[in-house]
């Protein structure tokens, strides 16, 4: 099949961008979307051009390293997607894809299709991690947790963070990313001990970064993981409740 | 070692409304707010369709009620001054939170996309909240000028202190007065369809067992509202009223 692709192409962050057109030809259904990107790349470096810089690791959908708008939807238009799993049967012979970068003030433009996404490490800092003491490993299923909960924290723990969440918000919020990583934690008895800090400080540095939830609901359309936005609803309830709490009285609530 | 990052913290209201999900919260609490004042408002004023008491309009009696709650207990029109006075002060937080967190979003994203986007989730009322908000703002203003100042040219010119019914009648007897009501209507179920789902969000009022309600309870609310309150200009300018 044959595509025309509009790439969004631009050299550094200080560099004018702009769409360039190209056509792919003679490229395979099977292919996924990544792929189609590689053989366009080939033919642009035996035309001795600069290939499309774009971000990639994993290509199965589990790194969060991958991520374009196309046609105005990050990673496409199938749901629950990541761009290196969307294959091109998904889009008709001679369709037109517009390709762009992530747009988020907290993402900026690295070249290309590349956004610097370290914001999303500077929330994660703020608390998305829980204190063990080293040592021995300790026995499994020692600390009972209910099936419905696991499963729960789970879901939000599906969250590979690659940024859909932000690109699809029309606030360019990132409350979907830091709903799901401080609710995997919150959620699990291992989190509790640090689950007011965590969440007031993710909320905040989140907020140095990101716009605000007006609950258009975009994201969880966007994630790959089909994350729900309830997520973000916990994760307002915490917050306030972080603000409320008296912390020498936390164990006993 | 705990992830307490120690901060200069201002007085926790302060601290509390800075964060953009607290001002989401007070958006949502003044929200409620404004939702009961807009339903009292208008099953208070269905008066109109009631029959006269000893020759005086009902609602006129109802207004002159309003003016004197707890009158003698308490010096007359405080009540009502101290609830206007709410009033005023949770409109004012919903139009600054509102605001704030507006300049917020834009600089989150100041490059915009070149290419055209495709919505799958967002609709047209959550989009366009703050016009219908702004908007709607204004409609306020003239209803104020209209019916409580009695300001001319937004008033009727035969508007009399106290005449509820009477200005009632001669305000909506201009069709283009009712026309402009009945599309502010419009504007504020609009409004409220987005505003009385994502209020829970906001609050974090989330269960298995009510979320499939949030959506059905917005969508009753501002068809009740936007009903409930059109009915009353369209049944004067079409002579039901009179
Ligand atoms: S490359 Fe790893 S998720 Fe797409």
């Amino acid at each position: 099949m044959k595509v025309n692709l509009q790439v969004w192409r631009q050299e550094g962050p200080e560099a004018a961008g702009a769409f360039k057109t190209y056509e792919v030809d003679k490229i395979s259904e099977e292919m996924s979307f990544l792929e189609m990107l590689d053989i366009l790349n080939e033919q642009l470096v035996n035309k001795g051009e600069e290939p499309i810089a774009f971000d990639h690791d994993c290509r199965e959908g589990i790194c969060g390293t991958c991520g374009v708008m196309i046609n105005g939807q990050p990673h496409g238009p199938q749901l629950g997607t990541a761009t290196c799993q969307l294959h091109m049967r998904k889009f008709d012979d001679g369709a037109t894809l517009v390709v762009e970068p992530w747009r988020a003030t907290g993402f900026p433009l690295v070249r290309d299709l590349i956004v610097d996404r370290s914001a999303f490490d500077r929330i994660i800092e703020g608390g998305g991690y829980i204190s063990v003491d080293t040592g021995s490993a300790p026995d499994a299923n020692l600390t009972p947790i209910p099936k419905m909960v696991a499963d729960t924290a789970f879901d939000a723990a599906a969250c590979i963070g690659c940024g859909a969440c932000v690109a699809a918000c029309p606030n360019g919020a990132a409350n979907l990313f830091t709903a799901a990583k401080i609710s995997h934690l919150n959620l699990l008895p291992q989190g509790q001990a640090e689950r007011w800090s965590r969440t007031e400080n993710m909320v905040e540095i989140m907020e140095e970064y990101f716009g605000s939830c007006t609950n258009h609901g975009e994201c969880e359309k966007a994630c790959p993981k089909s994350i729900s936005i309830d997520f973000i609803a916990m994760m307002n309830s915490d917050y306030v409740k972080a603000k409320f709490k008296n912390r020498r009285l936390v164990a006993q609530s | 070692m705990t992830a307490t990052i120690e901060k200069k913290r201002a007085p926790f209201p302060i601290a509390f409304y800075r964060s953009a999900v607290g001002k989401k919260w007070v958006m949502a609490l003044t929200g409620i707010g404004l939702i009961l004042f807009v339903v009292a408002h208008m099953v208070g004023n269905w008066k109109i369709f009631f029959p006269d008491v000893d020759g005086i309009p009902e609602i006129d009696l109802y207004a002159e009620a309003l003016r004197s709650l707890l009158f003698p207990l308490v010096p007359e029109h405080i009540v009502l001054w101290i609830l206007r006075t709410g009033l005023i002060a949770i409109f004012l937080l919903h139009i600054h939170a509102a605001y704030s967190l507006t300049l917020m979003n834009r600089r989150a994203r100041t490059e915009r996309y070149e290419g055209p986007r495709t919505y799958v989730a967002a609709n047209y009322a959550s989009r366009t909240m703050r016009w219908s908000g702004t908007i709607f703002g204004f409609f306020v203003l003239f209803h104020l000028a209209d019916l409580t100042w009695g300001a001319q040219p937004a008033a009727p010119a035969t508007w009399e202190h106290g005449e509820v019914y009477a200005n009632f009648i001669a305000t909506f007897s201009r069709a283009p007065v009712t026309l402009f009501y009945v599309i502010s209507m419009g504007l504020l179920g609009i409004h409220l369809y987005h505003g009385a789902w994502s209020m829970f969000q906001s609050l974090g009022l989330n269960h298995p067992r009510f979320n499939a309600w949030r959506k059905g309870f917005a969508v009753s609310l501002a068809v009740f509202v936007f009903v409930g309150n059109a009915i009353m200009p369209l049944a004067v300018l079409f002579g039901f009223v009179a």
